[in-house]
């Protein structure tokens, strides 16, 4: 009996929190789709998120979850999959999150190559507390703290992942459904780190006050976006964290016996 | 036999936390803790254990934590600049009630200040340091011994009541080095969590138990759970009414007070025990912990027949304040050693309510504090009077 998203859904807890136009419905319907395609189980699977609207979709997951700290996602997330491999591990964040307050975590997860799947929600600005500008907001933008413009240069989160070493990064949007399937599905069941960047929607904030038009003008201008390059941008197989350690575990094991110490080789 | 070992404190803390059972450590290096990282990396991978270096303090606590949810008795160990980056997520070990310990060898600040030298001045830190009404656990060894079985205590505590508990040794504890009776193996007293019974479909991971502690399942097993630092109900599922906040808080705060019922109470030295008698009234009370509490533990062997008797707790938070109230009564005068200009104290003042006079000798120049600070303090109180009983309405022996 396979599952479907279905099983996955907290229905209890809907109607979810976000607004009308938001992108984070979908992103939660892809999410969970892709668990049922690999037929997860909920014992096994924990997702982890930060503090944002997207980081509120803990609420709604049947798995096990772990609301944490702004920006503190991957540090937990982490610590789980270090210490249990055999876990499916999804860290849920915004921009803000992931790559703002949460960047130095962001490069060093990649970089480390651990087992985490990243599913980041990129909407250009901080969306739970007001749109303020975070460092995915395009230089130029306005911003509830950028009335007059943003003075920064973005960040290309996927750059910054192929730079820092993950294994596996792609690149979506909210309006295209099927890939952002496909796309989180591969990148959950492959080794080592992985990141998915959906491009979404925030209506209520950078959309009124860069006078992009509603949900619906939104949508189409997100979908027709001339130049974003979406799919698989980088795909590895560098051995993941996990794997190299249990290698290390095994070679302390072999060297120390019960008590020789390591230097007396 | 007991093997007798000779080690540094840092060192006891990683064999203490290896005996009792930690199998997941994440820190970030520091003086004058490093020493305890070095030897977790080396240790662990060697039991099947996790040793993680992370990117900072907020990432090491952070892994530390999810590691904990995911079944491991895990740990950290910094000092200052890494214990104030920590804070944030220790509030979040409070609030999701994830058992683990975090070992602060104090080193002398503010900021990096005398980046070598030892200080005791993280003590009101270890309390208040997050933000946000929360229990707080912490304990202090003077000796490489405290190190190990504080350690051990350390994790007991954490276990029993869900919740981060505070090592805080100190540069000079950390790295001297002195004989240790090691226990056999077998032989520790160790505590596990509470773990949840029943079917998997009613598990409520905020359920409190008899004692006001919820049982704690692991990411992986049969229970599936949900935890969040937003406020939240039995479910853990995010909740905001005034009911359920005022529950929880006072559930939360309640814990570290019940855990004062099996926590290493204080150590009481009296000079009597060194030879010399003492009439009740007279005697001045020291109260030191730590490693000025070698110090005051000095004065009153250099000085036999002034009458003394140490009090050093060995939990300073919850502060074990019944046993020093019940000291007051036959002590002429209380002395606070301490390596802070006065934070302990502020304590023991709370606690003598001017029954006694109390004075402190106290040291934050990096340098250790002598015993002969220590005497001068003692001489010196020694000659203030006594509060009259009857003058502040206080029964002697009540309190
Ligand atoms: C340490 C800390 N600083 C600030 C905040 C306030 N805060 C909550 S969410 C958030 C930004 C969320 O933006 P993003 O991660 O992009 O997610 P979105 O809401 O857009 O989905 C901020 C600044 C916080 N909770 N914690
Ligand atoms: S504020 Fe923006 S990101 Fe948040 S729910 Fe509304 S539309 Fe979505």
């Amino acid at each position: 009996m396979s599952r479907t998203y279905l099983d996955y859904l907290n229905e209890k807890a809907m109607p979810h929190m976000w607004c009308p136009g938001c992108g984070n419905g979908n992103i939660l319907k892809a999410l969970l789709a892709a668990f049922a395609a690999l037929d997860l189980d909920p014992r096994k699977t924990v997702v982890v998120t930060g503090i944002g609207c997207w980081g509120k979709a803990d609420d709604y997951v049947t798995t096990n979850a772990v609301h944490g700290t702004h920006g503190r996602a991957l540090a937990l997330a982490t610590g789980i999959k270090a210490y249990r491999p055999d876990l499916t591990v999804v860290a849920l964040m915004g921009d803000g999150d992931c790559a703002t307050i949460g960047g130095n975590h962001f490069i060093h997860a990649a970089r480390r190559n651990v087992g985490i799947t990243a599913v980041v929600a990129n909407n250009h600005n901080y969306g739970m507390t007001g749109g303020q500008f975070s460092a995915t907001t395009p230089a130029g933008s306005r911003t509830s703290t950028s009335p007059y413009g943003h003075a920064e240069e973005a960040f290309d989160l996927c750059e910054l992942a192929r730079a820092a070493g993950a294994n596996y990064v792609a690149r979506t949007t909210v309006c295209h459904y099927r890939q952002m399937e496909k796309l989180i599905t591969e990148a959950l069941a492959g080794e080592g780190f992985s990141l998915v960047e959906v491009m979404t929607p925030c209506p209520t904030y950078f959309g009124r006050l860069n006078r992009r038009g509603g949900p619906p003008e939104m949508w189409r201008s997100l979908k027709e976006e001339p130049g974003l390059r979406t799919g698989c941008l980088v795909k590895a197989s560098r051995p993941s964290f996990e794997a190299r350690y249990a290698e290390i575990q095994k070679a302390a094991r072999a060297l120390t016996g019960e008590e020789r110490d390591p230097d007396a080789r | 036999m007991s093997p007798v070992v000779f080690m540094q404190g840092n060192e006891a803390v990683v064999e203490g936390a290896l005996a009792a059972g930690a199998r997941f450590y994440a820190g970030y290096p520091i003086t004058p803790s490093s020493e305890i990282a070095e030897l977790a990396s080396r240790r662990l991978p060697a039991v099947g254990g996790v040793y993680l270096q992370m990117e900072d303090e907020i990432a090491s606590i952070g892994a530390v934590i999810g590691a904990s949810l995911a079944g491991a008795k895990a740990f950290t160990a910094t000092s200052g600049p890494g214990f104030s980056l920590m804070q944030e997520n220790i509030g979040l070990a409070v609030m999701l009630e994830v058992p683990c310990v975090v070992v602060n060898v104090m080193r002398s600040g503010p900021s990096t200040g005398l980046a070598t030298k030892p200080a005791q001045a993280d003590v009101m830190q270890a309390r208040w340091g997050t933000h946000g009404d929360h229990p707080a656990v912490a304990l202090a060894p003077w000796s490489v011994q405290e190190c190990f079985s504080l350690t051990v205590a350390a994790f007991n505590a954490a276990e029993r009541l869900r919740t981060p508990v505070f090592l805080l040794s100190d540069e000079i504890i950390g790295r001297m080095r002195e004989g240790v009776t090691l226990p056999e193996p077998g032989s520790l007293e160790l505590v596990e969590r509470p773990a949840p019974t029943g079917p998997a479909a009613e598990y409520r991971p905020y359920r409190p138990g008899p004692d006001g502690v919820p049982p704690l399942a692991a990411f992986g097993g049969p229970y599936v759970f949900h935890a969040t630092s937003s406020m939240h109900d039995e479910m853990g599922v995010s909740a905001n009414d005034a009911a359920t906040a005022a529950s929880v808080i006072s559930r939360l705060v309640a814990k570290s007070r019940f855990a004062l019922d099996f926590l290493p109470g204080p150590e009481v030295v009296r000079s009597a025990e060194t030879g010399r008698g003492c009439r009740p009234g007279e005697p001045v009370l020291l109260v030191a912990f730590g490693s000025s509490a070698r110090s005051a533990r000095q004065v009153m062997l250099d000085h036999p027949d002034h009458p003394m008797t140490l009090f050093r707790p060995r939990c300073l938070w919850p502060f074990p304040e019944k046993e020093l109230s019940a000291l007051l009564a036959d002590h002429g005068a209380v002395v606070v050693a301490e390596m802070n200009t006065g934070q302990l104290l502020l304590e023991v003042e709370r606690v003598a309510a001017g029954r006694v006079p109390v004075a402190a000798a106290l040291r934050s120049d990096g340098e250790i504090i002598t015993p002969e600070q220590i005497w001068e303090t003692v001489r010196e109180v020694a000659r203030r009077p006594r509060p009259a009983a009857q003058a502040l309405g206080w029964k002697e022996g009540g309190r």
